[in-house]
């Protein structure tokens, strides 16, 4: 449904050029959410701000729904801009506006006369954001969450199909955060609203994506769903951020696996594999010992998944490791 | 007890000469923020771009504010006397003060506008954008309500230097209560004349000063 062909953007300030997007191919499906991580720097909003050309792209084609957005004229791009939300790291609400005329601000702009419409769909959007009780205080009068759940409620306002946020949850705390991501997914589910959204933490593409892609320098450095791209991180960059995310120290896990003897294997489960009785089945079945040396169980979206790290001694290996590669589990043999 | 105090003082006059720098004040305020508001809207406009021809424009303009705002006030008086002739009609009176008093304030005025402009949050210009806003409605619906203190902010300071302005125009047979001060405390040696205007203008900027200020706090929202 977005489509990115060949899409840079060079940026030039003092008289010096910056590539901030390298060539780019990007498909972003209708209905999913699409999740950007990278460093600061690494060209997330500038990638974002093209979609609604919030900045201009230097070369390449940006298609929506087959429309080439970047051939529109300024009349198109504002009649496209209505088709897309848009909600900020730092809200950017109107602070002389309160709550409700805030929300009501993108239906006044689109040319939106009558009174009592604008009032019935901004009373509707405050429900569904839970904000009914303060539609009459101003920004400056709520907490962060509240004022993202403004930002919501107003960029759902012209009923876009595109929702993109730039680090919306960036400022918030991890329970406040976990609420507006939450919000979001509902967002997408209810009303089947594409979404694109930029973090640098990995556990929020984690709970709330379900593709995602890894810019670095520019550059998109992998991508794929979620589940891949989380569980088996093959770029660096990738793996410092999964890692992050499972707060888990590289030099110190090497340490540990030079404390224990035998063969070193991840598995990975996903879905209904991860409350299945694998291991004790296959270590009586072929006589290993095995220790658990890191683990985590936990879900991608809905979807739970498990990844143990064990070292396996004794029995007959080469039978366990076959079990293993027959049984519903993704399985690397690390040493 | 004041007839005592101030033996000189004639009031219907210094009624006369109050009522006359009020309209001073008023008439040139009223021009100065017809003229100077959207010219400080386009400064902001034209600064903010980076295409050629707005930087030029802004250039230009720019360089025009800062002329008006280097010659000192007394100056422009005397340099507008003609312009003022052709406009009016009449180089003297009350009507003869209006155009140095608005050249003199609007570039101030503009100046300050523009710089209340730059204060608005650029996330919100941008969140404006991208709801599909023209560049009309950005400045309409977005850029000026949220400047709205700082506006208020910028027109007070405005009228309270007009104030000091309207003095010194009246010297150039306008009559106010400057006028008044010069003619009879100076030139008459009469004090209590002088102190009753001072203190005339001193409640006027202070009740300027005091109604901007409310104006600034009802509007401010942060
Ligand atoms: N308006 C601009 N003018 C010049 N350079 C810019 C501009 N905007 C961004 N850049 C540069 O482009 C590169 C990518 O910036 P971008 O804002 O897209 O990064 P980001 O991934 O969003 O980072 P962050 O996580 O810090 O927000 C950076 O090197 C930045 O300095
Ligand atoms: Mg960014």
């Amino acid at each position: 449904m977005i489509e990115f062909e060949d899409v840079y953007k060079t940026y030039r300030a003092a008289g010096r050029e910056i590539a901030a997007l390298q060539p780019t191919d990007l498909n972003i499906r209708a209905g999913e959410v699409f999740g950007l991580i990278g460093h600061s720097g690494a060209g997330k909003s500038t990638l974002l701000r093209l979609i609604n050309r919030l900045e201009e792209p230097s070369g390449g084609r940006i298609r929506v729904d087959g429309e080439d957005v970047t051939a529109l004229d300024d009349a198109g791009l504002r009649r496209f801009r209505r088709q897309v939300g848009m909600i900020f790291q730092h809200f950017n609400l109107l602070s002389s506006r309160t709550v409700a005329e805030n929300v009501a601000m993108p239906l006044q702009l689109a040319g939106e006369s009558s009174r009592a419409q604008i009032d019935a769909r901004v009373a509707e959007l405050l429900a569904r954001v839970g904000l009914e009780a303060h539609a009459k205080s101003y920004p400056a009068q709520l907490s962060g969450g509240q004022k993202q759940r403004v930002g919501i409620a107003r960029a759902l306002a012209t009923q876009p199909k595109i929702l993109l946020c730039d680090e919306a949850t960036s400022a918030l705390d991890p329970q406040t955060t976990a609420q507006v991501l939450d919000l979001l997914a509902r967002i997408n589910r209810e009303l089947n609203l594409t979404i694109v959204l930029i973090t640098h933490e990995m556990d929020v593409i984690r709970r709330v994506c379900d593709r995602v892609a890894v810019l670095d320098g520019g550059s998109v450095v992998e991508q794929g769903p979620v589940s891949d791209v989380f569980l088996h991180p093959q770029h660096p960059t990738t793996r410092r951020f999964v890692r992050e995310a499972e707060h888990v120290d590289e030099g110190e896990q090497n340490d540990d696996f030079q404390h224990v003897e035998g063969r070193i294997v991840r598995l990975t489960f996903k879905g209904e594999a991860t409350y299945a009785p694998l291991l004790g089945r296959i270590a009586r079945e072929s006589g290993i010992d095995y220790s658990i040396l890191a683990g985590r169980i936990d879900r991608i979206r809905e979807m739970p998944y498990g990844q143990l790290t064990l070292a396996l001694q004794g029995g007959d290996q080469t039978l366990a490791l076959q079990r293993l590669e027959e049984a519903e589990v993704t399985l690397e043999v690390l040493r | 007890m004041i007839e005592e105090l101030m033996p000189n003082v004639y009031w219907p006059e210094i009624w006369e000469a109050s009522l006359d720098t009020l309209l001073m004040l008023g008439g040139s305020m009223l021009f100065t923020v017809i003229l100077g508001l959207p010219l400080g809207v386009l400064l902001f406009l034209s600064g903010q771009s980076d295409r050629p021809a707005q930087r030029t424009l802004y250039n230009a303009i720019s360089l025009l504010v800062n002329i008006v705002r280097s010659l000192p006030f007394i100056i422009l008086l005397i340099l507008m006397m003609p312009l003022t002739g052709l406009l009016m009609g009449t180089k003297v009176g009350l009507a003869g003060t209006i155009p140095p008093l608005v050249a003199g304030a609007t570039p101030f005025f503009a100046r300050l506008v523009e710089t209340a402009l730059r204060e608005v949050d650029r996330g919100i210009i941008e969140a404006t954008q991208a709801m599909g806003a023209t560049t009309s409605q950005i400045i309409f619906r977005a850029l000026l309500p949220e400047a709205r203190p700082g506006l208020w902010a910028a027109a007070t300071v405005t009228a309270i230097t007009l104030v000091s302005y309207t003095a010194m125009a009246g010297l150039v047979g306008g009559g106010g209560l400057g006028d008044l001060a010069v003619r009879y405390g100076y030139h008459r040696y009469q004090p209590d004349v002088m102190w009753l205007t001072v203190i005339l203008l001193l409640v006027l900027v202070q009740l300027l000063q005091m109604s901007g200020d409310r104006l600034v706090a009802r509007f401010s929202h942060k």
